[in-house]
């Protein structure tokens, strides 16, 4: 794959990644944030550095965590299938969750843990529902191949894959309420068509959705 | 600061007597208590730069520079000195010999005052809390009211989680390093058989061997062998020894010590016993076991770091099985529930427990740049400026 993906970042300017970026644009500044699955720390640095964020991280990655604590970022090594319940309620003013959900052995429970340890929950993961997934599968009859989603069935980490509308439907059904949502295209910058709509769930790679209770 | 500057011109012999006694635990109550310690470094104009580092169960102040019984260099060589991971030239770093032990601190060995004779069992017996006030009050007497951080590997990491329980708001940061917040029943076991060697040697002389004139060696020897191999993995004492024999090329068919392994262990015994007393390997293993942060806390570890301020950093060894990875975890865990400021590393290593004193690159850059973060994050002050008073 030449093209872009989610796991090769693209780099702005400000030296953050675009999708990163974005994360970073629905926190307010001094606020109190867990990112899960913070990886080398790169968000939470931003957060402290540009708007002094007191922040914690968990990472499965020894060699991420590593990076992360020389940088000085209270990050932790741990899974957040197993971690997340010894965080205390509402111990955080949002949890991040960033192209994680998917590879998760439970998302609905996760995703109750982060809006319960948070007040707002951010997530992010590849939409299943783009028309390059559905036509590899339907012209191909192969696992979908795609510049977001490049692995092989067999390698992937990705167990639960969903499409936005699937995700829609499960917060629907958990009765939580959507903050903010946001269509984006593989590089994790925003596209024009409401994150809600049957567009999105078409043509976007990825989505974004601030959460609250 | 020339008061405490003078202790690194003269080595051998930086005591401080406690003002008035110091109630232990036990409740008893011992007096006069006097601490042996080492610095390095200077401390800044606010005194804001102090790390103190503790030492392990056979350590002792000498964490750097040259140890005066042994001639070696400090235990902690790989991580204290000016430009290393613990900067002497921007960290003032004190080392205390711990409250029982035998390098000048009050201990088994020294004289008890009631009698005129040493101490021996009628020592009481201390805990890891006892050690930390003791080591409270001096940084008091020495006008040091804020530590900027408190570390230390085993002992050394257990006496750093009883001052972040017991001194929340005096210290920045805590980097317990390969340690728990309890012994186990195998920490225990260890110790129990460290200590039955010790008694079952006649030569201990039920704790009076210093008046009897006798020297418990071979007690000592074999607490020190048992326990160094705890200290060990499995796959280091291969790669280290394997089966190979020593200075021979053939088995004896004796009980000479035939394998390098059995060389290299009689050697760690032997030279153990010129540099430690019997009695207070007993007290300082019986402090330790003794240990358990959940236990006084009503059983729950959460309990002992409620809303703490303190920057926690947690390192553990990936082959350590003294103190493994799990005990680190279940600190973190535990600081998570009070959504503490917490750091934790599992450093990649086959050097069992002993990786906290070796030169071990991933584990002193995580240490390097924790402090650093921490130092940002109270913007501690240059010595070069202030200091030079």
């Amino acid at each position: 794959m030449t093209e872009a993906t989610t796991t090769v970042p693209t780099q702005m300017q400000s030296g953050i990644r675009v999708d990163l970026q974005l994360v970073a644009d629905q926190i307010k500044p001094n606020s109190r944030v867990l990112d899960v699955g913070c990886g080398d720390g790169m968000l939470l640095a931003y957060l402290r550095d540009q708007k002094k964020v007191d922040g914690r991280g968990l990472e499965l990655s020894m060699a991420r965590v590593s990076g992360a604590v020389r940088e000085g970022l209270a990050v932790i090594q741990g899974d957040l299938d197993s971690d997340l319940k010894h965080y205390p309620e509402g111990a955080f003013d949002y949890a991040i969750l960033s192209q994680t959900l998917q590879s998760t052995r439970n998302p609905k429970e996760v995703l109750e843990d982060l809006l319960r340890l948070g007040t707002y929950a951010v997530v992010s993961f590849p939409n299943f529902g783009h028309w390059r997934v559905r036509l590899e599968l339907l012209l191909r009859g192969q696992m979908p191949s795609t510049p977001t989603l490049p692995e092989s069935w067999y390698d992937t980490e990705n167990i639960h894959l969903c499409t936005i509308k699937d995700f829609l439907t499960l917060v629907d059904n958990m009765g939580v309420t959507i903050e903010a949502g946001f269509a984006l295209d593989g590089h994790g910058k925003k596209v024009s068509y409401a994150a809600t709509g049957w567009l999105a769930n078409l043509f976007s790679e990825q989505a974004l959705f601030v959460l609250r209770r | 600061m020339n008061d405490l500057g003078t202790s690194v011109k003269d080595p051998l012999a930086t005591r401080l007597t406690l003002d008035g006694p110091l109630v232990l635990q036990s409740g008893i109550s011992l007096s006069p208590v006097t601490i042996a310690y080492q610095t390095y470094g200077t401390l800044n104009a606010d005194k804001s730069n102090t790390i103190l580092v503790c030492h392990a169960l056979t350590g002792d102040q000498y964490a750097a520079g040259k140890h005066p019984l042994t001639g070696k260099d400090g235990w902690w060589r790989h991580l204290i000195g000016p430009g290393n991971v613990i900067d002497t030239s921007r960290y003032f770093v004190i080392s205390t010999n711990v409250l029982g032990g035998c390098l000048g601190s009050t201990g088994p060995k020294e004289t008890n005052p009631e009698t005129g004779r040493p101490y021996g069992l009628n020592f009481p017996v201390i805990t890891i809390r006892d050690m930390v006030q003791a080591q409270a009050r001096l940084l008091n007497q020495l006008g040091i009211d804020k530590v900027f951080c408190v570390t230390g590997g085993s002992m050394g990491a257990l006496q750093t989680l009883e001052w972040a329980q017991r001194f929340p708001d005096r210290i920045t940061a805590a980097v317990p390093i390969a340690g728990s917040y309890r012994h186990s029943a195998q920490n225990i076991a260890f110790d129990e058989v460290g200590r039955q060697a010790i008694m079952a040697d006649p030569d201990w002389a039920q704790g009076n061997y210093l008046e009897e004139g006798t020297v418990p060696k071979r007690g000592l020897s074999v607490a020190r062998m048992a326990a160094h191999i705890t200290y060990l993995s499995e796959p280091a004492l291969q790669r280290k020894f394997g089966r190979r024999l020593q200075d021979r090329d053939n088995l004896t068919y004796g009980f000479d010590a035939d394998f390098q392994v059995e060389s290299y262990l009689r050697h760690q015994g032997s030279t153990f016993v010129d540099r430690f007393d019997a009695n207070s390997y007993l007290y300082i293993t019986r402090a330790m076991d003794y240990f358990d942060l959940a236990e006084e806390n009503g059983g729950k570890l959460a309990n002992a770091f409620k809303d703490t301020p303190v920057r926690f950093c947690l390192i553990s060894f990936s082959s350590d099985w003294l103190f493994p990875t799990t005990e680190s975890r279940a600190i973190v865990h535990a600081l998570n529930a009070n959504a503490a400021k917490v750091s934790f590393v599992e450093i990649e290593s086959d050097k069992g427990h002993d990786a906290f004193l070796l030169d071990e690159p991933e584990f002193h850059e995580t240490l390097r740049g924790f402090l650093d973060g921490a130092a940002r994050s109270v913007d501690l002050q240059d010595v070069t400026a202030e200091g030079a008073q």
